[in-house]
């Protein structure tokens, strides 16, 4: 016995998760997505007065309002891979792993809606 | 410890002073969990300015107290070890920087920009 896998899913290399690099790559990608929105929300919410009508005049603008559904995307898909590496690295009982994946990817999934919901209804309500 | 057999035991992790690297590894860990929960108040506080301003307005102001304060430079800092620490990972990514001096000194550098930038951000907002 020396060969157990497929040539095909050889060549596919997507291992046993069967997913292969994706949750990798998918970090990587909302990590690189993240450099350039993270400086500009820091720096824009800093030098914003906290005050309702600036926030929401401030928002309004299109690009913002672009930028921050994407920010608030990017931050919890981010999240939930983050989150899934450790809790499977330091949860290491099955069923207890299984529960905390089930709250912590939906959590990311509902904030996640909360915020983009509530970007567009400030961009475009009144 | 009263070790009866007198057989010699391993020292275990929590003996060894942690390499700055290693600090830092399970730091972005860390920061990473702590994120997560600021982001989350930050949501919070954008369906609240969204819902109203009489919702927003009490909210903002916890900010202003001091422990709002403390929660805000503890999220913003974190934001941004978090920050450098991911971009020396990106460099890693990418198969660079894994001299122990360039490792040493990349340690060394994320918490220096990550203090700089959370100063430069307060400075920001004193001056805003």
């Amino acid at each position: 016995m020396s060969e157990l896998t497929t040539p095909l899913s050889k060549v596919k290399g997507l291992g046993s998760a069967k997913e292969g690099t994706t949750h990798f790559w998918r970090q990587r990608m909302t990590a690189l997505i993240l450099i350039p929105l993270v400086l500009w929300i820091g720096f824009s919410l800093a030098a914003l007065p906290v005050d309702h009508a600036t926030l929401v005049s401030w928002v309004q603008q299109p690009l913002v309002s672009m930028l921050l559904v994407l920010l608030v995307g990017a931050v919890f898909y981010h999240a939930q891979l983050g989150l899934q590496v450790v809790i499977e690295d330091y949860v290491s009982s099955h069923s207890r792993r299984t529960v905390m994946l089930l709250i912590s990817n939906l959590m990311c999934l509902i904030f996640g809606i909360v915020g983009i919901l509530s970007v567009l209804k400030i961009a475009f309500g009144a | 410890m009263n070790n009866k057999n007198k057989l010699p035991l391993s020292p275990h992790l929590q003996i060894y002073r942690l390499p700055l690297t290693a600090l830092l590894s399970i730091t972005h860990r860390l920061t990473g969990i702590i994120l997560v929960l600021g982001s989350i108040f930050m949501v919070w506080l954008l369906a609240a300015a969204a819902d109203s301003s009489a919702s927003y307005g009490p909210l903002v102001a916890q900010l202003g107290s001091w422990y709002g304060q403390v929660f805000l430079f503890g999220f913003v800092f974190s934001l941004y070890l978090h920050f450098c620490s991911g971009i020396r990972h990106l460099f890693w990514d990418v198969g660079l920087g894994f001299e122990l001096e360039t490792v040493d000194l990349t340690a060394k550098l994320v918490i220096a920009c990550a203090i700089i930038l959370t100063i430069a951000t307060w400075l920001v907002a004193a001056a805003g």
